[in-house]
């Protein structure tokens, strides 16, 4: 019953939407190279599927997404601790880290082209940097907000930094941090579409602008819209499992 | 309990009153929190000896002092002058020695109750078969063997304190300190925890000091009772409780325990003019009834 009441609504919302899209298809009489009906997109995704066109974008895009996810994650878990813990840290850093954070990441993407060129390392750099604040910050908050109290008890046993580090602060962080890789994960995509538009041979980001483009094939920007938002899915529900198998919430 | 290799053992003779290298010897202790560059005293000034094997409760004021000094014992806070001796040696630091179980439990939710209580032989660096031999041992000891398993959450307030006393046994410890463990348990169970305590310390022989708001508790458990002044804590009196081992609940000399906490409440009320409600037994606990979920 649980799992009938939480597939089929978002089931029945989705039929509503194609209705609706097709609807507004057939009633205000689109032509296809301005908004396709859901029947000739989804035609086209699976074309593009089977063809070999979306595999290679799809692959390095993930590439990107993976590298990027992982080095901006760990960074961000890092630079939180330390400024979480060190209260120079926090002092030096915190207006800087804060005032990097204001500045749109996405505005930076030219930049990092300029100087990085528009392979695997510059678009995972530019998702590497869009994941670091949201993980920082809430590795920050998270630790924090680690009980005082249970640092006390652990220090009253002797343990060592690395002790309390891995015995008490991160499974006690660990739901607040990976909330911050819940957003990080979704900018992440983000992140290594925009940094495709910049340029490069390959990527979903470059899949809409050829579409768009030199192929003018509007089905195809939209079955690379949905291959995309897919993706998403997919890497936000991998963190909610691990979040539902590893993070205890403190009672 | 005393097998611990390298114990430098004391000359008798140089303690005063209480025999043979006490438990606990403090000398002069002074504690001050600061604030704002001052220093504000908490604890002025105390000698105190406790001979080994023994039992004492701490009573006194609201705020008087009372955790203070116990975390002091423990080594989780630094005297600013004195010294504290733990079986004849210097205590500078969190000690192994001394095990001390808070007000509230302060178990990692995110661990069953047998790693909870497995967390100082970790810390040791206590090898897994070691480990799991002294924990089942210590679980069995509070009563909890079949509750290993479980996680805090699904634990009753009691259980999780019992798991608690557990936790602070496993390294051994020569003393125990105790901070108002029962102090969130509803009355009955108090009561019951307390006659658990006294079985549980003829096992294990350690030394137990304890903060506690209930005379009656005190009487009850101490062989000595400490009344402790308003801050900054100063010794008001030192009350001995003449009433054989082992005591049970019933079988008490009722004339004795009337006079022996009559003496005490009389000192508390010396000390103290806010210390009728102490005195009364007054002092709010925070009753949260016992409920084991299945």
């Amino acid at each position: 019953m649980i799992t009938r009441d939480r597939v089929v609504p978002p089931l029945l919302a989705l039929a509503a939407f194609l209705a609706g899209w097709q609807l507004l298809v057939i009633v205000g009489n689109y032509p296809t190279f301005i908004l396709p009906g859901p029947v000739v997109v989804g035609q086209k995704f699976v074309a593009a599927w089977t063809d070999g066109t979306m595999a290679p974008h799809v692959v390095t895009t993930l590439a990107e997404i993976g590298l990027g996810f992982v080095a901006g994650a760990v960074a961000g878990m890092l630079t939180g601790y330390v400024l979480a813990r060190s209260r120079l840290a926090n002092r030096v850093a915190s207006p800087y880290l804060v005032a990097a954070q204001a500045v749109p990441i996405l505005a930076l993407a030219p930049l990092m082209a300029l100087w990085f060129g528009s392979g695997l390392f510059a678009h995972a750099l530019i998702v590497a940097l869009i994941v670091f604040f949201p993980v920082a910050i809430s590795t920050v908050v998270a630790v924090q907000g680690v009980d005082r109290r249970l640092l006390e008890m652990a220090r009253s046993y002797r343990v060592t930094r690395g002790q309390r580090l891995r015995m008490v602060e991160l499974p006690a962080a660990l739901p607040g941090i990976l909330g911050g890789l819940r957003i990080g994960v979704t900018l992440s995509v983000v992140g290594a579409i925009v940094a495709e538009w910049t340029g490069g041979e390959t990527g979903l980001g470059v899949l809409i602008n050829l579409a768009r483009g030199s192929l003018f094939d509007i089905p195809l920007l939209f079955a690379t819209l949905l291959t995309i938002a897919l993706i998403g899915v997919a890497l936000y529900s991998v963190v909610v499992l691990v979040e539902r198998r590893y993070a205890i919430p403190a009672a | 309990m005393s097998s611990e290799p390298g114990r430098a053992n004391r000359e008798p003779g140089s303690a005063t009153g209480v025999g043979p290298t006490p438990a606990i010897r403090l000398e002069g202790i002074r504690f001050a929190f600061p604030v704002d560059g001052h220093h504000t005293d908490v604890i002025g000034g105390l000698d105190l000896e406790i001979a080994p094997r023994s039992i004492v409760a701490l009573v006194g004021p609201n705020g008087c002092g009372k955790s203070t000094l116990l975390r002091v014992i423990a080594g989780l806070l630094p005297a600013r002058t004195g010294s504290v001796e733990v079986e004849g040696r210097p205590v500078s630091g969190p000690d192994s020695r001394v095990g001390l179980v808070f007000q509230e439990p302060r178990l990692l939710p995110w661990r069953s109750a047998f790693a909870n209580v497995a967390f100082p032989l970790e810390v040791a660096g206590r090898d897994r078969a070691a480990r799991e031999r002294r924990v089942t041992d210590l679980l069995g000891l509070v009563g909890l063997r079949d509750w290993s398993r479980a996680r805090p959450a699904e634990l009753s307030g009691g259980m999780r304190q019992r798991v608690a006393i557990a936790r602070a046994l496993a390294l051994e410890p020569a003393v125990l300190l105790l901070d108002e463990p029962f102090s969130a348990l509803d009355a009955l169970t108090r009561e019951r925890f307390n006659v658990e305590l006294l079985r549980l310390w003829e096992r294990i022989g350690a030394t137990i000091v304890l903060v506690t708001h209930s005379i009656a508790e005190a009487v009850f458990l101490a062989d000595r009772v400490l009344v402790l002044s308003p801050r900054p804590a100063q010794l008001v009196a030192d009350v001995a409780v003449n009433l054989p081992r082992p005591r049970r609940p019933g079988d008490l000399d009722a004339a004795a325990v009337t006079r022996t906490a009559a003496e005490i409440r009389a000192h508390l009320e010396g000390a103290t003019d806010d210390a009728f409600a102490i005195a009364t037994g007054d002092i709010p606990a925070h009753p949260q009834p016992e409920q084991a979920i299945p």
